[in-house]
């Protein structure tokens, strides 16, 4: 019994750290209608930038702002290389990727004086210092303090996005995501909006490295593999499996999402998986999602093909 | 007010498929007219209106808007003092939105996408006034998505919030195609009512030649990228469906089809 309840609290742990990831994709893929393959380089860059700059000493609470901040400019590239250069969405992610490989090694090469990953187990972190002291670390027996952490986070997280979604801006997002025109008709550039939407997609991605990074305990390159498809399988599980919940908001359901996400491969890993399967795991739970989400695998590819990540309605 | 000269517009050049549209294409409209234009399919007419609103930009030739030339402006810019309603209902309103959302944008036109709140509760009721006008009932479903109502309920909106701010032209592009003869119906009756209030420029394209000849002041009829008719005055008061259907008719036998 008490193993279940650990497997549980496991699953909730990082269900909801990575949570934030879909949360960020959420922005991108369901409201601005582009999958954002640039965020497995991204998500690393805030691991491994946090990594770095716990070890020489920065608050980690500071780190998660920096990480979001510095996602945001990582996003504003992803965003200008579809919107000024018109390179459709797949091929900005794969460029962004392919050059975050090269920027967070020399991140942590830097910042470790020559490493290729960043280690601070002995470390302050969001676990274990500040607001976290505060909350006792197990109760009964189980270690819950990660959990609750991550879930101030994620509510937070959450709660700022919904207010954001409600401000002109957030209103201006949202609209640009399902019609293009209507936006250019307000008199608005709605390549800026797009930008702006891929940045803030990128500041959570990188925020979700952060945190991640801050539980484990170390960072590197490799953490950001099958990163876009844990997101996007979260936000499609999500947004499928509550569709006909009334009034549940779209951020509610990716978070839920994650979770079912990760408590499905937590659950077959449990049955005894061999760990070489994992990411065979992956893709397959990430297959399934598509399939439950029915009419999104035919706009995924879609919005894979297109220029601008949409179907371009005809003037 | 809006002068097109010597327009040249070719499209897929240099490939078999290669379209010269416009060639040396002229057109004018002035403050306060409220022109129709009519022609068959693939004359030019919604080309003309890309070409007005900067969805596309001509290959030769200049555009010149209240004085200044704008051929270079890109869409949205034009768009702070054009408003304009497509042929397709779902691409004037924003589906996901509800109709107070998407009044609230509309609202909002020209001024700051800001982190301020995005719908301002006080000016619901200045919306539902405006809702009122269409007598569809719109006004008690303001916290709809858009996207479950109907075209003619969807184009009703559109044409609110087009001409809902401060513009100097309005822009229909067969904005009455999508929907039955009664919606059609309203919707015109509507749209005249708005242009008269607002005393708008209005260029309107619609293939109803009762619409073209019943609304506005001025008649345009294209044909193979050129104005082959242009009335107004005593000369559109007197014109009647059966004299343009013989244009048509003299024109399509002259191209052979
Ligand atoms: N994007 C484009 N690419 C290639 N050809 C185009 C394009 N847009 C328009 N054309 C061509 O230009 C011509 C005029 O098209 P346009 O859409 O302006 O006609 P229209 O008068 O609006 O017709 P309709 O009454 O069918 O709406 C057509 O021959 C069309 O094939
Ligand atoms: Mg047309």
């Amino acid at each position: 019994m008490d193993i279940f309840l650990n497997i549980l609290i496991g699953i909730v742990e990082e269900g909801l750290m990575y949570a934030l990831l879909a949360l960020g994709m959420y922005i991108t893929y369901s409201l601005l209608d582009f999958p954002d393959l640039s965020v497995d380089g991204t998500f690393p860059l805030g691991a491994v930038l946090t990594g770095v700059l716990i070890m020489h000493g920065v608050n980690p609470w500071l780190c998660l702002i920096i990480s979001f901040a510095v996602g945001m400019i990582a996003g504003t590239i992803t965003g200008i290389l579809n919107v000024k250069l018109n390179i459709i969405p797949l091929l900005c992610g794969i460029i962004m990727y392919t050059a975050m490989l090269s920027v967070n090694l020399v991140i942590i090469r830097k910042g470790t004086d020559g490493m290729a990953i960043a280690s601070f187990f002995n470390e302050e972190t969001i676990f274990n210092s500040g607001i976290a002291s505060v909350i006792p670390q197990s109760v009964g027996g189980f270690y819950l303090r990660t959990a609750i952490i991550s879930l101030i986070i994620v509510v937070i997280c959450k709660i700022l996005m919904d207010l954001y979604l409600k401000t002109k801006s957030g209103l201006l997002l949202r609209a640009t995501g399902d019609n293009e025109r209507y936006t250019s008709m307000l008199g608005c550039n709605p390549g800026t909006v797009k930008i702006l939407g891929l940045a803030l997609g990128n500041g959570f991605a990188a925020v979700a490295g952060s945190v991640i990074a801050q539980n484990k305990g170390s960072a590197d390159q490799q953490m950001g593999v099958g990163m876009v498809v844990l997101g996007l399988a979260s936000v499609i599980i999500g947004l499928s499996v509550f569709k006909n919940v009334k009034f549940m908001k779209g951020t509610t359901m990716v978070i839920l999402g994650s979770l079912l996400y990760k408590a499905s491969y937590q659950i077959v890993l449990e049955l005894g998986l061999p760990t070489e399967f994992n990411n065979l795991l992956k893709a397959v739970i990430f297959l399934i999602a598509l399939i439950l989400g029915g009419t999104q695998i035919t706009s995924l590819i879609k919005s894979f093909t297109s220029k601008n990540g949409k179907e371009k309605a005809n003037a | 007010m809006l002068e097109l000269s010597n327009i040249k517009k070719i499209f897929n050049a240099g490939t078999i498929d290669e379209t010269v549209l416009f060639d040396g294409f002229g057109f004018k409209i002035e403050k306060g007219e409220f022109v129709s234009v009519i022609g068959s399919n693939g004359s030019g007419k919604t080309t003309l209106l890309n070409l007005a609103c900067g969805t596309i930009k001509p290959d030769g030739g200049d555009i010149i808007f209240k004085g200044s030339n704008i051929t270079k402006l890109p869409e949205y810019k034009r768009a702070r003092s054009i408003g304009r309603v497509l042929q397709d209902p779902r691409l004037g309103t924003c589906g996901n939105l509800t109709i107070l959302e998407n009044m609230a944008l509309a609202d909002n036109k020209n001024k700051s996408f800001n982190l301020t709140a995005g719908v301002n509760k006080k000016r619901a009721d200045y919306y539902k006034t405006l809702l009122e006008t269409c007598g569809m009932g719109l006004e008690n479903r303001m916290n709809v998505p858009v996207g479950n109502l109907s075209g003619g309920q969807r184009q009703a909106i559109a044409l609110i919030i087009a001409s809902m701010t401060d513009i100097d032209l309005l822009v229909l592009d067969e904005h009455t195609a999508a929907l039955d003869p009664k919606s059609s119906e309203i919707i015109m009756q509507l749209t005249d009512k708005v242009v008269k209030e607002k005393n708008l420029t209005t260029l309107m394209v619609t293939h109803n030649l009762r619409f073209a000849i019943e609304y506005g002041n001025r008649l345009v009829m294209m044909h193979e990228g050129k104005c082959i008719m242009d009335i107004k005055g005593e000369e559109k008061q007197n014109a009647n469906v059966d004299d343009l259907l013989k244009v048509f008719n003299e024109i399509s036998i002259e191209s052979g089809n």
